[in-house]
């Protein structure tokens, strides 16, 4: 692959960053994080003063894992603290028998990534500082682009990281797999971050599609690393990775020429990711094992019934009883917007607008939405008086703009 | 917010379903809690089948099911939470169970480890 000098540092950042900085983090142990983090940044800024003078090495990643190694080794020899600060956090053996080794091999870069996602996953750390962590140390970006992505600003992100480093510090906190007794436990956090993560990016009101569609795809990276383990290959972590397959097929055709958001309904499938539904399918399969259902499988069963366009009566039937699984399992107001919605399609709109009329969610906008579009065709003033009232509560130009078509709509 | 127990009584728990008429009753089962749920006022719920069932009596008697003296078998149970005794009642209203004559939903009012109970 041919990229230009400008474009491959950008990109090599992107996927080398996080695999340098977990390989070194681990070797120098959780204390000495920001060591490892500089010592990657050091690596980059090397490549961009060498490359334009000497030309693109032929094989650049393996230029960086060199002068990365070669930096750590210097580091580790040179550095007055060693021998008092970091040489007593290296495992017993390791630092004897490797000498001052580091160790870039693929398979040490996936365990050290897998390993260090647990560590900031670690439930010491708030939710929120867990997902600024991953996107710094696992997936490299930037604390403008984290600022940009999680619709925060760059002094709250740095000072949300640097506590989670010191957190980690304080705890102690080990880059390694957890005790087999407590890995499921362990797992659910890990879980929780890598699903917030995608719907960061998925659901996110950031118009810039670029970064959403990155989180989504970093998200599904990450949870990769679980299921190349075969101690983190179990069915949860499947019905994760295929909820995030079916939704992440509709990317292309959630926008149209104008970068305005297109409704589901009125989406042309044809731009739908064949090929992602099916891997979504396949891990849909791996998932369907043991006896422990979680959210992950039901809300992955609803995304499947999604990639079906077709509005067959089964298939609003199977998305009701999905629901009211899901429901039962963990309360959202959208779940219970969504299953409203559900049962006027499996059903009819009378039984729904019965049973919406119980949600009383009054302040927000979606439940008056809903209500509009239920009303719409039985009693178009009361259509016309909810949709009004969604209108005033709209938060986003998105929704705003949904609202009015349906307004018009109704006038016509 | 108080937690309430809805119970289901059925008249003759030894009746057995056909397996159609299981998966209806089923669905509308889901579907009333599901309605429950998306209110937010759902807590937790089981069904108690009716095999392997003990009744233990004074002195240690042990007998199979409740089915031989007492006609009226619980067949399962949703707790709910509601503002009050009424509302638990017009959840209770929607049961499925009470489409079978003779069959009671009973509501009662979970103490809340308050000091009193």
């Amino acid at each position: 692959m041919y990229m230009d000098q400008s474009a491959l540092i950008p990109h090599l950042f992107r996927t080398e960053f996080g695999r340098i900085t977990s390989v070194l983090a681990r070797r120098f142990g959780i204390a000495h994080i920001a060591v490892a983090e500089d010592i990657a940044g050091e690596t980059f800024l090397a490549a961009m003063e060498t490359w334009p003078y000497k030309g693109i090495p032929d094989n650049p990643t393996g230029w960086l894992y060199t002068v990365a190694a070669n930096k750590a080794k210097n580091y580790l020899a040179r550095d007055n603290n060693f021998q008092k600060k970091i040489a007593p956090d290296l495992k017993r053996g390791e630092a004897t028998s490797h000498g001052h080794d580091i160790d870039l091999s693929s398979g040490n870069i996936k365990d050290s990534q897998l390993r260090m996602l647990f560590a900031v996953c670690h439930p010491a750390i708030p939710q929120e500082a867990q997902i600024g962590m991953a996107l710094r140390v696992l997936c490299g970006l930037g604390i403008e682009e984290i600022a940009h992505a999680l619709l925060s600003n760059k002094e709250t992100i740095n000072k949300r990281l640097h506590r989670a480093k010191e957190k980690l510090r304080e705890e102690g906190i080990a880059i390694d797999l957890p005790p087999v007794a407590e890995i499921e436990e362990r797992l659910d956090t890990v879980l929780t971050t890598l699903y917030l993560l995608f719907n960061e990016g998925y659901y996110s009101e950031t118009h810039d599609e670029m970064i959403r569609e990155e989180l989504c795809r970093e998200a599904i990276r990450l949870a990769t690393l679980l299921t190349d383990n075969a101690q983190t290959d179990v069915p949860a972590v499947n019905a994760l990775l295929a909820l995030m397959c079916f939704h992440a097929s509709r990317f292309a055709a959630r926008r149209d020429s104008e970068g305005e958001m297109v409704l589901y309904a009125d989406q042309d499938e044809r731009l739908w990711d064949r090929q992602l539904i099916a891997r979504g399918v396949e891990y849909m399969n791996k998932a369907s094992q043991g006896d422990r259902l979680t959210r992950y499988h039901v809300e992955a069963g609803i995304a499947y019934w999604h990639t079906i366009k077709e509005d067959r009566p089964e298939k609003w039937e199977n998305i009701l009883q999905l629901y009211n699984v899901l429901l039962q399992l963990q309360y959202s107001p959208i779940a219970a917007l969504n299953r409203t919605y559900a049962l006027a399609k499996a059903r009819n709109k009378q039984d729904a607008i019965a049973e919406a009329e119980k949600l009383q969610l009054v302040n927000n906008p979606y439940y008056y939405t809903l209500l509009g579009e239920l009303y719409t065709g039985i009693d178009n003033g009361k259509a016309k008086d909810n949709l009004t009232r969604a209108l005033a509560l709209a938060a986003t130009h998105t929704d705003r703009h949904t609202i009015e078509r349906k307004l018009s709509a109704l006038d016509q | 917010m108080e937690q309430y127990i809805l119970i289901f009584r059925h008249q003759d728990g030894s009746k057995v379903a056909s397996p159609e008429q299981m998966q209806v009753w089923m669905k509308q089962t889901m579907d009333w809690i599901g309605g429950i749920a998306a209110q937010n006022k759902f807590v937790q719920g089981n069904g108690l089948p009716f095999d392997e069932a003990r009744v233990v009596g004074h002195g240690g008697v042990v007998t199979n099911g409740p089915f031989g003296d007492v006609k009226e078998t619980l067949g399962g149970y949703v707790i709910v939470r509601a503002a009050s005794v009424d509302e638990a009642v017009e959840f209770a209203k929607g049961s499925p169970v009470l489409q079978g004559e003779g069959n009671t939903v009973e509501v009662r009012r979970i103490a809340s480890g308050d000091g009193v109970h």
